[in-house]
């Protein structure tokens, strides 16, 4: 993992102090609540229903044993004892004192964390695959990119104020964990003719009330210019885009109304400006990160695939398991695993903090301390010997981490919603808590398969209700709650935005809804189809008189 | 502007201030004598348009000292002697969060449709 230097020492804590002044400030009267908003959100701090919330970076989703015991510390001492964990790879507490903000970010500091820049019109945290370095069908490890970009990015004075937020997403592999097509700037890693990496860049996606799957800007960039030309696409934005209207300021609004051709004409001009600047990336720094990235040593491990099938086939929950969480590692005798943080019941994301540390040591005594979390409000163990697989899977069950859902049914991501969120307009966890407890035949997750849920408590989106499978929008209809459907969407390399079912349902029709999509589903599905699969053939139609046809669920006008 | 006008609510039915403490955001009412409370039983109900504009000046007062920010007038029903939020919103505020009432102020039957 990066490990900081001197320098990034140095700016956390000079970043600490100066909250910590303007706490005092604000403490004393000096600065209002409008005057302080602004600094307090440059610095991860929210205002929600309850109470403040702080938002704290994992850059890239790649975490250490130590800090994950740092987090459980965090939501112990100055919280109540837990933390979320969102679809933007970073951790949210929400029961945060405001004169104790600058303590807590010391304390994370300890161990290189902050939340510098998770929030405010600036480039937020970059994500990526949460496989990176480790799956097998990657080309390089992303997070290399990821970190040049984040270092680039923090504190940049030229982007420090664009007209809105800004999100960068990297991957390595042909099969998108990342959705770059749904960020502002997207890079996708990819083989030139003469077999060269290189990057497609894709630019304008993004959820929210005006979603728009990204248009590629560039099919192939040479790595040494990724610096000029990601800050070639920022300078255009910063120019042309809007600030007369918060609704209208994301890049994805003036690349859609300028068109892709125009805005690539500007960008490839400023791009040859600058192309060869100090923003060309010298091989020696690139090799200089690439060495806090470089895989464990791992051990020369004996096949067992035999003893794991006969493992399998002698446990069916196990099996299971090994099915539905365990993921192809790029090293013989190593794994992936997958921790659902979706026990039926439980609120999406959430981790108490005793639950973190029981990750922590895990992590230490199974993957080589190192943890990821990724968009779908998951974790995962990295470098798992597949020889400890059947112990980990018990250690797991007995911390409820082992649902085998990951990417089935039960595996729904949702937002805070109007349980904590002050911009929602509807409750959403209550909701995912429903489907996880409707879909608990654990039979029935592996007949279904791969299927998304994404649920959002507003168009806002955090729950990237656009590019589930089936996507669930909470809309206030004359102050009561409802819910609306969307069928098709999806985030990885064949992105799609869902298509709207029709009228919203009321909470308790929810998961007969989603039971009946499900059921005409498996009566029409051809041989090896997923549920998008089936959906892209047929359409909508079938779906829409399952959920609205006479003899089931009543809908709301 | 008036927090009294920016919300829109100058004829009480009746209502109630909300806002959130400095210290730690956490949700206060305006109870009395200018004290702020985390009990919604505890908060003043207001009924008359004159108190309601008295009372948001004490809470005007109270932004000012460093007490509280973003006060504004919630409606409420009182039922059986119980003060009821009319929107879901304020409600969560006043008694969640519904899906952790381990950690909220309790006394709401999430079960029930918000009016």
């Amino acid at each position: 993992m990066y490990r900081y230097d001197e320098f990034d020492h140095k700016l956390v804590a000079e970043r600490v102090e100066q909250l910590r002044r303007q706490v005092k400030r604000r403490m004393s009267g000096e600065l209002t609540e409008d005057q302080f908003k602004p600094l307090r959100l440059m610095n991860g701090l929210y205002m929600q229903l309850h109470a403040y919330m702080l938002r704290v970076n994992v850059p890239y989703g790649s975490l250490s044993s130590a800090q994950m015991r740092k987090f459980a510390h965090v939501a112990r001492r100055y919280d109540k004892g837990f933390g979320h964990f969102t679809t933007r790879q970073n951790i949210q507490y929400n029961w945060i004192k405001l004169e104790e903000t600058p303590d807590l970010l010391a304390e994370l500091a300890e161990v290189e964390v902050t939340a510098i820049q998770s929030s405010g019109n600036c480039v937020r945290n970059i994500t990526s695959d949460h496989y990176a370095g480790r799956a097998k069908d990657e080309l390089e490890d992303p997070r290399v990119y990821c970190e040049l970009l984040r270092q680039y990015s923090v504190l940049n004075p030229e982007f420090s104020y664009l007209p809105r937020k800004f999100k960068i997403a990297v991957t390595g592999s042909p099969h998108d964990r990342a959705a770059v097509a749904l960020h502002d700037i997207g890079l996708r890693m990819h083989l030139n003719e003469a077999g060269q990496v290189g990057f497609e860049v894709l630019v304008g996606g993004g959820q929210g009330r005006t979603p728009f799957l990204a248009h590629t800007i560039r099919e192939w960039l040479e790595p040494e210019h990724l610096l000029s030309y990601v800050e070639a696409i920022l300078r255009v934005y910063n120019i042309h885009g809007r600030r007369d209207n918060i609704h209208k300021a994301r890049i994805k609004i003036i690349v859609n109304q300028m068109g892709i051709d125009r805005y690539r004409e500007l960008v490839e001009a400023d791009f040859e400006r600058i192309r060869g600047s100090a923003l060309k990336i010298p091989q020696a720094e690139l090799d200089r990160i690439n060495a806090y990235f470089a895989p464990p040593e791992y051990e020369e491990l004996e096949d067992i695939s035999g003893e794991l099938a006969a493992l399998r086939a002698a446990d069916e929950r196990f099996d299971r398991w090994v099915g539905a969480n365990v993921a192809a590692h790029k090293v013989p005798g190593y794994s992936i695993v997958n921790l659902s943080l979706k026990a039926p019941g439980r609120a999406p994301g959430d981790m108490t903090a005793d639950a973190m540390d029981a990750v922590a040591d895990l992590a230490d005594r199974y993957s080589m301390g190192e943890i990821r979390v990724n968009h779908r409000q998951n974790l995962s163990f990295v470098d798992v010997r597949q020889c400890e697989l059947h112990t980990l899977w018990q250690k797991l069950e007995g911390l409820e981490l082992a649902t085998p859902n990951i990417n089935r049914l039960s595996d729904v991501v949702c937002c805070p919603g109007l349980d904590f969120c002050s911009l929602a307009n509807s409750r959403s966890i209550p909701v995912a808590q429903d489907l996880s407890r409707h879909f608990i035949d654990v039979d029935k997750l592996a007949l279904v398969g791969d299927f998304t849920i994404n649920i959002s408590g507003c168009m806002n989106a955090c729950g990237h209700h656009h590019v589930g499978n089936i996507g669930i929008l909470g809309v206030d209809k004359r102050g009561k709650e409802f819910f609306q459907l969307t069928l098709g969407g999806s985030s990885d390399e064949g992105a799609s935005l869902g298509d709207r079912l029709g009228r919203a349902l009321p909470q308790e029709d929810v998961p007969l809804a989603v039971e009946a999509i499900v059921a005409a589903y498996l009566d029409i599905r051809e041989e090896g189809e997923r549920f998008l699969d089936t959906y892209r053939r047929v359409g909508i139609e079938p779906f829409k008189e399952a959920v609205y046809g006479p003899s089931v669920v009543r809908a709301v006008a | 502007m008036s927090p009294v006008h920016r919300h829109g609510s100058r004829v009480p039915n009746m209502q109630m201030i909300i806002a959130s403490r400095l210290t730690d955001g956490r949700v206060v009412f305006l109870g009395d004598g200018g004290a702020w409370v985390d009990s919604i039983e505890c908060g003043v109900v207001l009924e008359k348009e004159e108190d309601a504009a008295r009372r948001m000046s004490e809470a005007e007062l109270a932004v000012t000292d460093n007490r509280i920010f973003d006060p504004y007038f919630i409606d409420v029903v009182v039922e059986d002697g119980e003060r009821r939020p009319t929107k879901v919103r304020e409600a969560i505020r006043a008694f969640g969060p519904s899906v952790r009432t381990d950690l909220s102020a309790g006394g709401w039957d999430w079960h029930v449709q918000i009016r």
